[in-house]
């Protein structure tokens, strides 16, 4: 554990053992994001210590992969993180494209974009409820459930699912898009960003939430570079680090988008920063709708026979909705990976909160947890 | 003023029958009780409708027209679900706290003017005996989360006895400006001194008003002060361990209290069961009887408490400290002397 970093706003408590209780939050706790598990000492509502126990949702992902054909294994890669699936799927495609050296169509390339960052726009509009309810807002979950809904009606259209959909396939994607599906995404997109000032009225303007969240669970940029974080946590401290920007896959060089940065590195920067990433990723899913217009073909190459790709190592990594995720696949040849690691960026932006924490209180941790949005298949795999 | 003939018959059951000893106070309690109870059966069926088109649903639908049984149903599920005692609980104090809370919950409606006359005590002191019964409501609140032997209902518990001492002050100094105008303590005597105008409508009662539905939504653990039982950091707070009846009495006595709070708010405020004097145009003829209007202002009020609720998002503990301590008392204390000049400037004496 390293030394703690006393950080501005974080109130530095002695240990009374008369005054402190060591208290289980989770992992049945209705703020959690899951059965993550925080054992925190604290002294009232001071929290002195905290140490994050991790774990009930292990899955042995990795593990299992060894066992299975590599086709078999893109599914498992929807449960890692359930409520962001599109892009652990394009991760784990890309990485076993690259081992295979498969070319991929492209429409398929448009159809992966489309996908992906429509899952974002889904993932952040969950994440802004969750915000909500955590900060004892129910009303906004609601709200953001209701935009959720209507995002996700898209990506089923596209797949056929809800929540694990299992677009992505090794050398291009499921299905080709339904008939009228670029109106009805563009009216879908439409609708959504015409609530984000419903938002702001509600929630990001509101002064409550404003007092609850600025300068509250700040994350230096160096803190978050050394600790591993990466997504829109890593970005709302103000470093400009997007794998779509920086190591572009697909075809993600072809569109033009911003990459929003914070200022602060606080709570309240890492929830606007969704809010604007939100009204990004809709104006990609805009150029890419227009772009597949002219271009047709297959969405998917043939895998002829077993696919058994040659010895060697392959890593791919994309943005999901949450960061930065990594698979890293070795082959020897066989029908299934020998090695299988997952880079997830839940587990880096989860690890490195654990000190950060310390000194707050406990409505606090409750935000600042919320604010990095874990979910606990994620970190746990 | 000419009573109607319902008035004139409840009137008679609330002061007619005081000759009569056990019968005389039997009837008016009994009625009081029951209308709380039905009171809350339907206050939280509002709730329920209220959140669920604020939030863009439509609450409940199918139990009874537009779910008005859901409420019933709720209630009947409570109480044959098993109640659960934890093994290291301490079961006299946790079976005690749903009934210290539920109690001054009711004892407040004792001196509530619902009508002309429609008092069940008409106290002189009657505002003093709503501010010491309700303070007394936290303290089942403390109980409940000692009693329960959980951590998260301890935290609870404390955050609720730090609440209390925050908003119980501005809270009595807005009263005490209202006192102070209308020179009585007496619950019928503050509607009297409202005959001409609401004291709403007066600087230091509009300031005292704002401050005390800021308190009273302290009082009521209602968003933006929810805090003893803030559901994403505490669990459920107090009632974490409470299950059945003993859950069900928590959370009628929070009706219970919604439906006071908004009483008191509208009686000391906004003229009581008097027609609001924004409407003097209407002939005498035109207006309905005073229960009425005391009910359609109590609605009102609900429904503005209910409203702020789902709006909200949550303070912190610190904050919502912060606001009462300095913010609150230093603008209640300014008011007290505002409401001297007010007196002075409207020459109305102290004693009436």
């Amino acid at each position: 554990m390293a030394e703690q970093v006393p950080v501005a706003g974080q109130t530095q408590v002695g240990g009374d053992p008369f005054e402190e209780m060591l208290v289980n939050m989770g992992p049945q706790h209705p703020s959690t994001h899951g059965v993550l598990r925080l054992l925190i000492r604290v002294s009232g509502e001071y929290v002195e210590d905290c140490r994050f126990h991790i774990g009930y949702l292990h899955r042995c992902h990795e593990k299992i992969s060894e066992s299975q054909t590599y086709v078999q294994n893109i599914p498992l890669s929807d449960r890692l993180d359930y409520v962001g699936a599109v892009p652990n799927g394009w991760a784990q495609c890309l990485a076993v494209e690259k081992l295979a050296g498969l070319e991929v169509p492209a429409r398929a390339e448009y159809l992966r974009v489309i996908a992906a960052e429509l899952q974002r726009i889904a993932s952040h509009l969950l994440f802004v409820g969750t915000m909500g309810t955590d900060l004892g807002a129910v009303t906004m979950f609601l709200f953001g459930m209701r935009e959720r809904e209507m995002v996700i009606d898209l990506l089923e259209a596209m797949s056929g699912a809800r929540l694990t959909y299992h677009y992505i396939r090794i050398g291009g994607v499921a299905r080709d898009l339904p008939d009228g599906f670029a109106e009805r995404a563009v009216r879908t997109l439409d609708t959504v960003l015409s609530r984000i000032p419903d938002y702001d009225d509600l929630f990001t303007n509101n002064r409550i939430l404003r007092e609850r969240a600025e300068r509250v669970g700040v994350i230096p940029a160096q803190t978050a570079l050394e600790h591993g974080f990466s997504g829109p946590t890593l970005r709302a401290s103000g470093v400009p680090y997007d794998v779509r920007r920086c190591d572009p896959y697909g075809i993600y060089d072809r569109f033009e988008f911003d990459v929003p940065l914070g200022s602060n590195g606080d709570v309240y920067d890492r929830f606007t920063i969704r809010l604007r990433e939100i009204e990004q990723s809709s104006r990609i899913v805009r150029q890419a709708l227009e772009g597949i217009e002219g271009v047709g073909g297959p969405i998917r190459t043939p895998i002829k026979g077993r696919f058994r790709p040659a010895p060697g190592w392959a890593y791919a990594h994309v943005e999901g909705a949450r960061g930065d995720v990594g698979y890293y696949i070795v082959s020897q040849g066989g029908d299934s990976p020998y090695r299988l690691k997952v880079r997830s960026p839940c587990f880096g932006n989860l690890a490195g909160l654990e000190h950060l924490i310390r000194g707050w209180k406990i409505a606090d941790v409750v935000a600042i947890l919320g604010s990095i949005d874990i979910v606990l298949g994620c970190v746990d795999r | 003023m000419e009573r109607g003939p319902i008035e004139s018959l409840v009137h008679r059951l609330f002061a007619g029958l005081y000759g009569i000893p056990v019968l005389g106070w039997l009837i008016p309690i009994v009625l009081v009780l029951g209308m709380v109870a039905l009171a809350a059966l339907v206050l939280i069926w509002l709730e329920r409708k209220v959140s669920g088109h604020i939030q863009s649903r439509r609450g409940p639908l199918h139990n009874g027209p537009h779910g008005l049984l859901q409420t019933v149903w709720d209630a009947l599920k409570l109480l044959v679900k098993e109640d659960i005692v934890p093994s290291s609980a301490d079961r006299l104090i946790m079976l005690m706290a749903p009934f210290v809370v539920f109690t001054p919950a009711v004892l407040v409606y004792v001196v509530m003017p619902f009508g002309k006359g429609w008092t069940v005590a008409n106290l002189n002191i009657g505002l003093l005996w709503v501010v010491s019964v309700l303070s007394l409501g936290p303290v089942g609140i403390i109980l409940g989360g000692w009693g329960s032997h959980n951590k998260w209902s301890l935290l609870g518990g404390m955050r609720s006895a730090a609440q209390l001492i925050s908003y119980e002050i501005p809270s009595v100094l807005a009263l005490g400006a209202i006192v102070m105008m209308a020179g009585t303590m007496s619950m019928d005597g503050l509607v009297a001194a409202q005959d001409q105008y609401e004291f709403v409508l007066t600087p230091p009662g509009l300031i005292a008003f704002v401050v005390y539905l800021v308190t009273a939504l302290a009082e009521l653990n209602r968003n933006p002060f929810d805090l003893p039982e803030a559901e994403s950091e505490l669990v459920a707070g107090f009632v974490t361990e409470y299950s059945g009846f003993k859950f069900a009495i928590f959370f009628l006595a929070e009706f219970a209290n919604l439906l006071a709070l908004s009483m008191i708010t509208v009686t000391v405020f906004l003229g009581g069961w008097q027609p609001p004097s924004v409407l003097f145009f209407l002939p005498d003829s035109a207006q309905l009887p005073g229960v009425f209007w005391f009910a359609i202002k109590t609605t009102v009020m609900v429904f503005v408490f209910q409203w702020i609720k789902w709006t909200l998002p949550r303070l912190r503990i610190d904050q919502m400290l912060n606001v009462c301590w300095k913010g609150l008392i230093p603008i209640t204390l300014g008011n007290l002397a505002l409401a001297c000049v007010w007196l002075l400037l409207t020459e109305k004496s102290w004693a009436r």
